[in-house]
């Protein structure tokens, strides 16, 4: 136990003397979360638009009101003629041009129907999508509230769409769970794989190898500083997205905590076995951002949806156990289930944790070779 | 097993891959004793230090250490070696007090249980104890890395090249520190590129390439030397080499120091025949002396036989 002690406490020495791996342990971690949920946001404020009205009626006025009022766009100009148009898309005026045909209210009246033209720069799909999403509830809610009491138009059914769980729609709700698993795996794979080849790669393991030191004490005396580290990160990430981002949190601390050890196992085990692959730091650094960090922030669910992808990708990210624990912390914050409902995951994460460990067992020398 | 037989090599085989670092290698170690491997880089020191510190597994051979099998009972025998390998492996970003009782705890004990061992060499850095290792020089490097080879009182020590990279001077001491711990009772077994250390061995083995040329005393093995030795100095030393090297009678020709040192293949060479030769070569101010040989010339010999 002396030793084991004694072996911990040279770990903490060798982690708070290196000033570029505190760097990555404690200034990453809110950096990233500052961004996440600061810049990078998938919602769209004040797109700019342009107004094309050839008849310049009450309803056309109104509808273009309604439009404006709302904190998705902002008005650029009004347009008077239909060749400019395309000018201020190519100059990046503006992102969406309402056309209203001429006697819009006339037609309206007359036949119950009048067309409006929305024109949107696809140039980037996922705004567009955004934008022809707010465009079109807008549309209809007029429609509902206004048109239908003037045409007196018998019956109609509208969509009543309630967003659960995340009412606003809010991205930050989806990166602090994600970034929680990002940051988890980062710090306990990629440090615990590089703190191991590093001794590899400087002779000390020679020396280690050759005394009585059993490797499960060499292992575990190397993991443990990072699992505490860890812990420490997860929680300030936690903290920093229910305090600073108002992320709700509505189920059991605890069981998240529990959640949070079984997923840092997992990376833990992930990072001693690229350790027992690698002979040098390059090869575990490179192997760690290829092999688990694309992965966690591309195929887990962290941003991308993994229903949306295809098969193959869907098959890969089964096996990534970001992917998992995603699904764990956002069912436990944000819907506030309990265990029952996330057994399933708890176990694909056990067994990919007893699964890297022994690979990891078998692997590790107890010679050099 | 003899008691008093430390190591046993017998018929040991090493190779990478297609490369054969160490073939048909046999010695003993005794009890007590300093046996040194003497050879040039690359001889397979360094392989050899690991099979007998159970780092590495022999292709083929008997290897035991303690009378123990290094494959099977390395548990055993790792409790009572100590290592100190060919390059610096200690913690650079740890202070000297902290590296050193880190080794010490890996093997369950403390600086102040066995300090009474390491005191003579320690002594020389405690002073530094605060400063961190990677900023020690490399003869104080080597003084720690020493300390922390010995601090768990190993029966065996296991140096592979520990003077290398280190100034005269602290060589010197080094090798005062050596015997100091021979006269405790610590059996070593060191290895050098250096020839004259070899002088400060009991027993040496020279190996060149994966073989062992020779086993024996240091006076042994000048003693075995055949061929009658002389020291050439002449004003451009190179062109003088080049010039004995072309010499029919030649038998191994090379730079010490200032000098070239020749011998030759036939039983009655002497200098008034080399002399005539360098005469003829237009060879001015020559210098022919006989010396005796020491241990670098027997290896050069045992080399081109």
């Amino acid at each position: 136990m002396y030793t084991f002690i004694q072996f911990v406490k040279k770990e903490f020495l060798h982690i708070f003397r290196d000033y570029r791996t505190l760097l990555v342990l404690f200034g990453m971690p809110p950096v990233q979360l500052l961004i996440f949920g600061y810049a990078v946001r998938t919602e769209v404020n004040d797109a700019n638009i342009a107004i094309y009205d050839r008849s310049k009626d009450y309803i056309s006025c109104e509808i273009s009101q309604k439009l404006l009022s709302s904190q998705y766009f902002k008005l650029t100009n009004y347009i008077s003629n239909e060749s400019e148009i395309e000018a201020g898309f190519r100059q990046g005026k503006y992102k969406v041009v309402v056309c209203f045909a001429p006697e819009f209210s006339k037609q309206l009246e007359r036949t119950g129907n009048a067309d409006v033209q929305f024109l949107i720069d696809a140039s980037d799909p996922n705004i567009s999508n955004l934008l022809y999403g707010y465009i079109s509830s807008i549309i209809a809610d007029y429609q509902n509230t206004k048109i239908n009491k003037l045409s007196k138009a018998g019956w109609m059914v509208t969509p009543q769409i309630k967003m659960l769980y995340n009412p606003e729609m809010k991205s930050v709700y989806m990166f602090v769970p994600g970034l929680l698993a990002l940051i988890l795996m980062l710090v306990s794979a990629l440090m615990t794989s590089i703190a191991i080849t590093k001794e590899k790669e400087t002779g000390t393991m020679e020396v280690l190898l050759v005394s009585p030191l059993k490797p499960s004490i060499i292992i575990i005396g190397k993991v443990i500083p990072y699992t505490l580290l860890a812990l420490l990160n997860a929680f300030s990430v936690l903290a920093l997205g229910v305090y600073v981002f108002g992320v709700p949190f509505k189920g059991s601390f605890i069981l998240l905590l529990f959640e949070t050890l079984i997923y840092l196992g997992t990376a833990l085990s992930l990072g001693i076995m690229i350790s027992t692959f690698a002979k040098t730091q390059q090869v575990a650094l490179m192997v760690s951002l290829a092999g688990l960090l694309l992965p966690t922030t591309l195929l887990s669910g962290f941003i991308f949806p993994t229903e949306n992808m295809p098969l193959p990708l869907q098959f890969i990210s089964n096996f990534i156990p970001a992917k998992w624990y995603l699904i764990i912390t956002r069912n436990i914050m944000l819907k506030g289930l309990g265990f029952s409902y996330i057994r399933n995951e708890t176990l694909i994460l056990i067994s990919m944790m007893v699964f890297f460990l022994i690979v990891s067992m078998k692997k590790f020398k107890i010679r050099l070779d | 097993m003899i008691a008093d037989k430390i190591v046993h090599v017998s018929n040991l085989n090493k190779s990478y891959k297609a490369v054969q670092v160490l073939s048909d290698i046999s010695f003993e170690v005794k009890e007590g004793e300093i046996f040194g491997f003497i050879g040039p880089d690359g001889a397979g020191k360094t392989s050899l230090f690991r099979i007998i510190n159970t780092l590495l597994l022999p292709d083929s051979g008997r290897v035991s250490v303690f009378g123990l099998d290094t494959k099977k009972d390395y548990k055993s025998i790792r409790q009572r070696i100590g290592y100190m390998p060919g390059r610096f492996s200690l913690y650079p970003d740890l202070s000297v007090e902290e590296n050193l009782s880190f080794f010490a705890s890996i093997f369950g004990s403390t600086i102040a249980k066995n300090y009474h061992l390491i005191k003579d060499i320690y002594s020389h850095i405690e002073p530094f104890k605060k400063r961190k290792a990677g900023a020690l020089s490399g003869g104080m490097k080597q003084k720690l890395a020493l300390s922390c080879a010995l601090i768990h009182k190993p029966d065996l020590l296991v140096l592979d090249e520990p003077t290398t990279g280190v100034d005269a001077v602290s060589r010197t001491e080094f090798w005062e520190m050596l015997k100091n711990l021979k006269n405790q009772g610590i059996t070593i077994i060191v290895s050098t590129p250096y020839m004259d250390e070899a002088s400060l061995c009991e027993r040496i083995a020279l190996i060149s390439q994966g073989k062992i040329l020779d086993i024996n005393t240091p006076e042994a093995i000048i003693a075995k030397s055949e061929s009658k030795l002389f020291s050439i100095t002449a004003e451009d030393k190179y062109s003088l080499l080049k010039l004995l090297r072309n010499y029919s009678d030649c038998k191994t020709a090379f730079l010490f120091g200032e000098n070239v040192h020749f011998s030759c293949r036939s039983e009655n060479a002497d200098k008034d025949k080399i002399s005539e030769y360098l005469r003829l070569k237009a060879v001015e101010n020559f210098e022919i002396n006989i010396i005796s040989p020491n241990i670098e010339d027997v290896f050069m010999e045992l080399m081109t036989r």
